[in-house]
């Protein structure tokens, strides 16, 4: 499933995180990469340097927008005066699809800065849903939605994640950005099977990939994004990859930002994954067994 | 609504509730060695707040997992505000620096999607409460004007630059220029910019130093940049070619921009320079602003 209706029916390959430390490296050389994230705030600005750096990196490269402020399950109504930055955003980079978290961090109009978890109820689910479809007709362009990582569980909740994931994309009838990374530390610290979630979703859905390092500390995983991808993760991206098809991927790499062409070479290390993947959903190949 | 309502999230005002709830609680200052504080607003123990809403595990309790998004919550937003105003931070110290970053977080969380805008009241804030820079609070004001005017010609808009034959023929007592909005007048008491011109080479330094095996690059890069002494300085806070810059300006030429700035027609503007300001000094200003493009359709 290389391309799907959640991600315009693309197939945009490996990407990695445009950051600023990079912009030198980039406009300079001009490396052969598949493709850009770009955070969609960091854009959202009325002019100067950040839109000429990005209006350069679009007249070479194919960029996808990746959000982390529409806050999709804050209980607030969507605020109109930043979804028409985001679309006149969204026109200029001419992004297949747009990703953004589900989570809430934003309360009668207070930013947190956070994308914290979602209690999973059905009402949490209903209204989450309804702002994806407010968001999407609004945008016009697929929408898909990131499972975030977290460091605490609710009373509330009346489902698994996964399943609270799968209810909120099925009634929103949008996509999924599956953040490896974020399952693998969230499982580690709620006490989850990972693959239980990697299988517990709709796979057909799932339009995006995120993959990056975290860091562990005694009692909880820290998703840090300042280490390359670890061995668990990389094993949970084959199954995912697997199950889900090759999907376009992105290396989340955020603090203590390496070469570019370290970040890179990391991000590159799905290929041996999606090679594999490849081979096992390939007919007369023999499917290889999920390996854990 | 009660605690206990909100905490179970399975209606929509209840899901509201929750959010108002837990948002509260995490944007709270920390106690001090940075832990999330021990009672509630009404007075209950945190723990019992806590645990209305979040699971335990075998690791960690309730509290625990509150305060990881509390302390988050702190260090993200110090960090920012850190990063924003390095002359204020030289300035103050960084015991005083971080009290007048916890104040100011405090009574103006971010109201803005971006934390581009974190520092957007600080200068109000400063002026409101100068118990947090006393006795430096002029200093301290003028310091976080201009690093705000850097964040502002970063990224603010840039209008088309209104050419001279497109107001060449309208009577100068009714034509109105607009100044860019990238571009921040500022009339200070202190030669700020000098000063956090010296604090960023020492930073610079520092960190080219972090490295260094001989103390002669560490005994320069810790040095305390002397606090400036008082000074009128009119500057134009702008960018050229995507860099900051800036650009001092004579009295009398910041008096003919801040005219313009606010809507006065030409003459008027023109006749704020005063009386000793002569015509060709005047149209050399003018050349030259034109030049940087700082005039735009009003």
């Amino acid at each position: 499933m290389p391309a799907n209706a959640f991600n315009a029916h693309t197939d945009y390959g490996i990407g990695i995180g445009l950051r600023v430390p990079h912009y030198a490296h980039i406009l300079e050389k001009k490396p052969c990469v598949d493709w850009f994230e770009i955070i969609s705030e960091n854009f959202m600005v009325d002019g100067g340097r950040p839109l000429q750096v990005l209006d350069r990196i679009l007249e070479q490269y194919r960029v996808v927008q990746h959000g982390v402020s529409l806050y999709f399950g804050s209980a607030d109504k969507p605020d109109r005066a930043h979804l028409r930055r985001l679309k006149a955003l969204v026109k200029r980079t001419k992004t297949p699809w747009l990703s953004d978290h589900l989570c809430w961090g934003s309360v009668d109009g207070t930013y947190t800065h956070d994308l914290l978890p979602m209690p999973y109820t059905f009402a949490a689910a209903k209204r989450t849903a309804g702002k994806i479809r407010m968001v999407r007709d609004y945008l016009e362009i697929p929408i898909c939605v990131e499972n975030v990582s977290s460091y605490a569980e609710f009373h509330a909740s009346e489902m698994t994640e996964w399943e609270f994931l799968t209810e909120v994309v099925e009634r929103a009838d949008c996509g999924i950005l599956l953040d490896v990374n974020n399952i693998y530390v969230s499982s580690k610290n709620h006490d989850f099977d990972p693959y239980a979630y990697v299988d517990g979703i709709p796979h057909r859905r799932v339009g995006q990939m995120h993959i990056a390092g975290h860091t562990k500390f005694e009692k909880y995983i820290l998703d840090t994004h300042d280490h390359p991808v670890l061995d668990p993760v990389w094993r949970l991206y084959a199954h995912a990859t697997r199950r889900c098809g090759v999907t376009a991927t992105l290396l989340e790499w955020d603090d203590r930002i390496p070469s570019f062409q370290e970040v890179h070479d990391e991000a590159l290390k799905a290929n041996v994954f999606i090679d594999g993947a490849k081979a096992a959903r390939t007919p007369g190949t023999g499917a290889a067994a999920a390996v854990r | 609504m009660k605690l206990s309502t909100a905490a179970r999230a399975d209606t929509p005002r209840a899901l509201l509730a929750f959010q108002r709830a837990l948002k509260d609680a995490l944007i709270r200052p920390l106690a001090p060695g940075d832990r999330t504080q021990r009672h509630w607003t009404d007075g209950r123990p945190m723990t019992e707040f806590a645990a209305a809403f979040i699971k335990p595990n075998d690791r960690l309790t309730a509290l625990d997992r509150l305060q990881i998004y509390n302390r988050m919550y702190w260090f993200r937003l110090l960090d920012c505000f850190h990063d924003d105003n390095p002359g204020l931070r030289a300035l103050l110290g960084g015991w005083k620096f971080t009290r007048l970053a916890e104040a100011y977080l405090a009574r103006h969380p971010s109201r803005s999607f971006t934390l581009r805008n974190l520092c957007v009241r600080l200068e109000g804030f400063l002026r409101a409460e100068p118990r947090w820079t006393a006795p430096h609070t002029a200093l301290a004001v003028d310091v976080a004007r201009f690093e705000w005017a850097q964040t502002v010609a970063f990224d603010g808009e840039a209008r088309p630059v209104i050419a001279p034959a497109e107001f060449a023929h309208r009577p100068p007592s009714r034509l109105r220029l607009g100044l860019q909005p990238y571009v921040t007048l500022l009339d200070l008491k202190y030669p700020v910019d000098d000063f956090v011109i010296a604090v960023k080479r020492r930073d610079a330094l520092r960190t080219e130093a972090s490295n260094a095996t001989t103390s002669g690059p560490r005994a320069v890069a810790s040095k305390r940049v002397p606090r400036p002494r008082p000074g009128r300085v009119c500057l134009a806070v702008h960018r050229m070619d995507h860099r900051l810059y800036y650009k001092r300006l004579e009295p009398a030429a910041y008096r003919v921009l801040a005219a313009l700035r606010d809507g006065a027609p030409l003459t008027r503007a023109i006749a704020a320079a005063g009386a000793s300001a002569k015509p060709d000094r005047v149209q050399g200003w003018f050349a030259t602003w034109m030049e940087l493009g700082w005039f735009c359709r009003r």
